[in-house]
């Protein structure tokens, strides 16, 4: 494992023992020339920080977005993402790979 | 995920535990699995770990993505002569947490070593303190039966994925004989790469650091070299 994944983990469950509320992103699956790997992860805290990347800046923006509505309603989610995609989602990969990104509340 | 599951995860971590997280995409059901555990998924999740990649498992109630979580790959150098100074920071880049195992003190010098952590220990206390795992190299370089042997000898008894040992054809068959006089047989000394490395005419240094960095990938990939 990485130091970055041993940072976001961590960062994850600091944010919650301080109080917070933590949502998890995790890259599942990809296809094509996907910036970032399956397993990679994003940590997002309920006042918008994160730490970690699922895509190399493209579409963290959405996945934070859909975290904080997670963190709410605390149902699960998976997120697909790419440029062939075009009806479900605004934003893609610039790249023009596909990724789908699993999105849970820390609970 | 449930914050007993991401407290058992970090713990696994900081013990330096293999561990994966299998979650049911549709649900955001979890749970940990690990090496030997008694779960449905364990066939799948022991290719994850040997790949050190994620992988999905389709299974009758729908996709389980399984997570790798494992520990630092890591190389052992027994000897800090002459080739230990081009194969610890080879490794090191490809990514390896090196240690350099040597209590000749006047070769395990930070001078020598720029960077590398260096136990100037006998091998076989060095080998217990670092309790290799199935994520550790282990590479005997000295060609003296007195460092090399009792490294052996630990190393056979651990799970590292790789073990090697430096020196000629003859020098490794005398060695074979004193290690099943001391009762290891061939089932467990045939892991030992001997003479080690790739064949592919190394002559300096640098160049046997590469046949053995490129003989440890192939075994941490799995291939057959």
């Amino acid at each position: 494992m990485s130091t970055e994944t041993r940072d976001i983990l961590q960062s994850a469950a600091d944010w919650q023992a301080a109080g917070r509320k933590v949502a998890l992103a995790t890259v599942v699956s990809t296809w094509g020339s996907a910036p970032r790997p399956a397993g990679s992860q994003l940590a997002i805290a309920e006042n918008g920080d994160f730490v970690g990347s699922v895509s190399g800046g493209c579409v963290e923006g959405a996945v934070v977005a859909e975290a904080l509505e997670i963190m709410r309603s605390g149902t699960p989610k998976q997120l697909d993402f790419g440029v062939s995609n075009d009806e479900a989602w605004e934003v893609g990969l610039a790249c023009g790979g596909k990724i789908s990104v699993f999105v849970e509340r820390l609970e | 995920m449930k914050r007993e599951l991401l407290d058992q995860l970090l713990a696994d971590r900081a013990a330096q535990r293999t561990v994966v997280v299998a979650t049911h995409l549709a649900s955001g059901d979890q749970r940990l699995i690990h090496p030997g555990d008694d779960d449905p998924l364990a066939a799948e999740a022991a290719l994850a770990i040997q790949s050190d990649k994620p992988r999905t498992a389709e299974t009758a109630d729908g996709d389980v993505f399984l997570n790798v979580f494992n520990p630092p790959l890591r190389m052992i150098i027994v000897g800090a002569v002459h080739i230990a100074q081009a194969l610890a920071p080879m490794a090191a880049m490809t990514g390896y947490d090196v240690t350099i195992v040597d209590p000749r003190q006047a070769w395990a010098t930070p001078e020598r070593f720029p960077d590398i952590r260096i136990l100037d220990a006998w091998p076989d206390e060095a080998l217990a303190e670092l309790q290799p795992d199935h994520r550790t190299a282990i590479v005997t370089l000295t060609h003296d039966p007195k460092l090399d042997d009792p490294a052996l000898q630990a190393a056979l008894s651990s799970d590292a994925f790789y073990i090697g040992s430096l020196g000629s054809r003859g020098t490794h068959a005398k060695r074979i004989q004193r290690l099943e006089t001391a009762g290891f047989d061939e089932s467990r000394h045939s892991r030992i790469h001997g003479p080690v490395g790739l064949n592919i005419g190394a002559k300096s240094p640098a160049e046997i650091a590469v046949s053995i960095m490129g003989q440890v990938t192939a075994a941490l990939r799995g291939v057959a070299a």
